[in-house]
């Protein structure tokens, strides 16, 4: 049974937060530069032909050349080379209230350093000024050892070494947070709606009439839209399967489970599904199982309203049957 | 092609599963400066760079290229980066290859890599968007019931892919840059590692490696002027593409996969595969995949790929070698593992694999697939120009 598929008056969005805390290593330059800073020290590092780099790379960024190694200590006072104000700071960002992003030539220094200079107001900056830099009270072996930049005629503050000589700073922890509102589109937002009503809203293809559930809005093998809505069955049978014994970040399904390539009824695609209530040893290719539903007051948007899929008392189908779906 | 392009310079890295001693920046230096002084050239010598590598959020750095362009002497020359997933290493190659067989450079470096230490590929691979579930345990998780499919369909001996792995692993104890070693690896090893996600067993599976690969690709011209080792010339490339999901698709045996490798064969005017290429480097992941991919190649008949691996054709000593340096499930520095198969191939034919080569290799296959099978590049390379 098909129809056209309704126009729907809203497609579905949420937010969708996708963060991580990579960590990287810093190799021996990088490395030297950051356990200096702990010391309340910029270096650099010489190139072949005698620049000094700031912050030290590995290579001269105009030959590829790898750089010497012989790093030396500039600044701490330098020159804002260019800068542009942050009127309206952002979370991430090093200062709170408004400040200047600049380029900074340190003294000794043959490339500009970027880095914030803290002026409190924006008429103060000025490309040819000369800064210093304030340091933070308890440097852990970063680049947020170096708080900021300041008007030299701030004063310079000096720092004194630790007296314990700790280990190189190795590698650095840089968490990465992205903030998306994530749509999955028309034919998913039908598809979802379908769940929600505790139906499987499939499409079909208006070339092949080969049937996608999830729908796609159309068929990948000719790009042919799939403007018909079908209606396809809760049972389906087993093409593939995995037992899974190792577990994966965003998978909270107690180990070991099984998860199969289900073929619904009416449907010419398999999905992934969870399968239980059956013993993993009986798990095979051609059973016949059902859609298990959570309780429908429980249903939403979401596919998290099938709770699994387990078996029925029904033959299995021989695999020549749905070899081409596997 | 107009003109003829061959590899005259490879550089790996030494893989590790974390190599905490370079940075992102170290690790494609050690590549590429190992690639320069095989070539015996500078980095002023190279005209242009292409830069591969599989997904961004493996290490969290949106369009790495961009930083990356400095530290690989791209400044002033055109910079170019390739992404299609795991395959990305061979499709980058076959990029780089196309610039010189194009006539517009002489001398192209090439280079791909991962830093996988920097998180975590099954994190990266199995992100739960809003409104569904998450149910596919990373490429493990994607891949075991293709390779189900796979033992349904052929009739396979259950231990097929144990044998795989033993001779991968073996393999891997004469390539002095493989990441995973087991000195003492044996059958039962193997057969009593734990499950994961059956029927993939954990010594069936491929490491997550750091590591880079880079390839100097000249034309005639400087592969002539190309010393330290002969050239191996570039005969044939090829890559095909399909929907990773579709309707009555054959995920264990992708069309695409097929069309590649034909077409592939009839470029470098091979009609009978398996006596013509004297060894291959085939990407596969997961030890059933030699078997399945020995198909899709074309070197054995549909339901036959499994009788290569059991009757020892694809060992060192077979008549078709496959993965002499240990392969993937040895070493997987995701984005570079394409361009390693290629560059192992090349090695075979300029005689430089060491303790893994082959003796005599005139012809060698470089096969890399990446995203759920829908990816695959190719090449073939020969001692001699085509």
């Amino acid at each position: 049974m098909s129809h056209p598929t309704p126009e729907t008056d809203v497609i579905l969005s949420a937010p969708h937060v996708l963060e991580y805390d990579y960590r990287r290593s810093l190799g021996p330059v990088l490395s030297h530069f950051f356990s200096a800073l702990r010391e309340g020290q910029i270096h650099g590092v010489k190139t072949k032909s005698g620049r000094v780099l700031v912050p030290p790379a590995e290579y001269d960024p105009e030959t590829g050349e790898s750089t010497t190694d012989e790093f030396v200590a500039v600044g701490p006072g330098g020159v804002v080379e260019s800068w542009a104000w942050v009127g309206t700071p952002r979370k991430n960002h090093p200062i709170a209230h408004p400040f200047a992003f600049a380029l900074i030539k340190l003294d000794g220094a043959d490339t500009a350093l970027l880095h914030a200079v803290d002026t409190r107001d924006e008429s103060l900056m000025a490309s040819g000024m000369r800064v210093t830099p304030r340091w933070a009270a308890t440097p852990e072996g970063g680049i947020t050892d170096l708080c900021c930049f300041v008007p030299e005629d701030q004063g310079v503050q000096t720092v004194e070494a630790p007296d314990e000589v700790s280990e190189p700073t190795q590698s650095i922890v840089t968490p990465v947070n992205v903030e998306y509102v994530y749509s999955p589109g028309k034919a998913a937002t039908r598809y979802l709606q379908g769940l929600k009503q505790g139906k499987f809203l499939g499409q079909a293809s208006d070339s092949s009439g080969l049937v996608y559930i999830p729908p796609r809005g159309a068929c990948p093998r000719d790009g042919v839209p799939t403007s018909r809505e079908v209606e396809v069955s809760g049972k389906g049978t087993v093409v593939t399967l995995t037992i899974v014994r190792v577990p994966s970040a965003n998978i909270t399904v107690d180990l070991p489970y099984c998860t199969a390539n289900i073929l619904l009824d009416g449907a010419d695609i398999s999905f992934t599904g969870l399968l239980q209530e059956c013993p993993l040893e009986d798990v095979r290719i051609g059973m016949r199982v059902e859609a298990v539903w959570v309780d429908s007051s429980e249903w939403d948007y979401s596919s998290e309203n099938i709770k699994y899929f387990r078996p029925i008392d029904e033959p299995d189908l021989p695999f020549s049957e749905i070899k081409e779906y596997c | 092609m107009a003109e003829h392009a061959a590899v005259i310079g490879i550089g790996q890295t030494d893989f590790d599963a974390k190599r905490v001693d370079v940075s992102q920046v170290g690790l494609i230096r050690e590549a590429a400066l190992r690639a320069l002084k095989d070539a015996q050239l500078e980095w002023s010598d190279i005209d242009a760079v292409v830069i591969g590598k599989a997904p961004d959020m493996f290490e969290g750095v949106m369009m790495p290229e961009l930083f990356l362009a400095e530290a690989l002497g791209c400044v002033g020359k055109p910079m170019l980066r390739v992404h299609t997933a795991g395959s990305v290493g061979g499709s980058t190659a076959i990029v780089a290859a196309s610039l010189v067989q194009s006539g517009i450079h002489k001398r192209v470096l090439t280079v791909s890599y991962e830093k996988q230490s920097e998180s975590n590929a099954m994190w990266a691979l199995s992100i739960k968007l809003p409104f569904s579930q998450t149910l596919v345990a990373g490429a493990g998780g994607f891949f075991a019931p293709l390779i189900r499919g796979y033992m349904a369909r052929s009739g396979a001996p259950e231990d097929t892919g144990i044998r795989v792995a033993l001779k991968d692993r073996l393999n891997a104890l004469k390539n002095p840059v493989a990441h995973l070693k087991l000195p003492d690896v044996t059958f039962e090893m193997i057969a009593n590692s734990p499950m994961l996600w059956d029927p993939i067993r954990y010594l069936e599976t491929c490491p997550s490696s750091d590591g880079a690969c880079a390839l100097i690709i000249g034309d005639s011209a400087a592969a002539k002027q190309s010393r330290s080792h002969p050239p191996a010339w570039i005969h044939a490339t090829q890559m095909k593409t399909e929907p990773t999901m579709f309707a009555k698709r054959d995920q264990v045996m992708p069309q695409a996969g097929l069309d590649c490798s034909a077409a592939l064969y009839k470029k470098a005017g091979i009609t009978d595969p398996r006596k013509e290429i004297d060894c291959a480097e085939v990407y596969v992941p997961f030890s059933w995949f030699e078997p399945m991919w020995m198909e899709n190649l074309h070197f054995a008949p549909p339901g036959e790929g499994w009788r290569m691996t059991y009757e020892g054709a694809t060992a060192l000593d077979g008549d078709l070698p496959i993965n002499m340096s240990g392969g993937v499930l040895c070493t997987n520095a995701i984005g570079a593992s394409g361009m390693v198969r290629f560059a192992e191939a090349a090695m075979q034919v300029r005689g430089q694999a060491g303790e893994h080569q082959i003796d005599g290799a005139k012809k060698a296959l470089g096969h890399a697939y990446g995203g759920g099978s829908q990816y695959f590049s190719m090449w073939i390379v020969g001692d001699q120009p085509l």
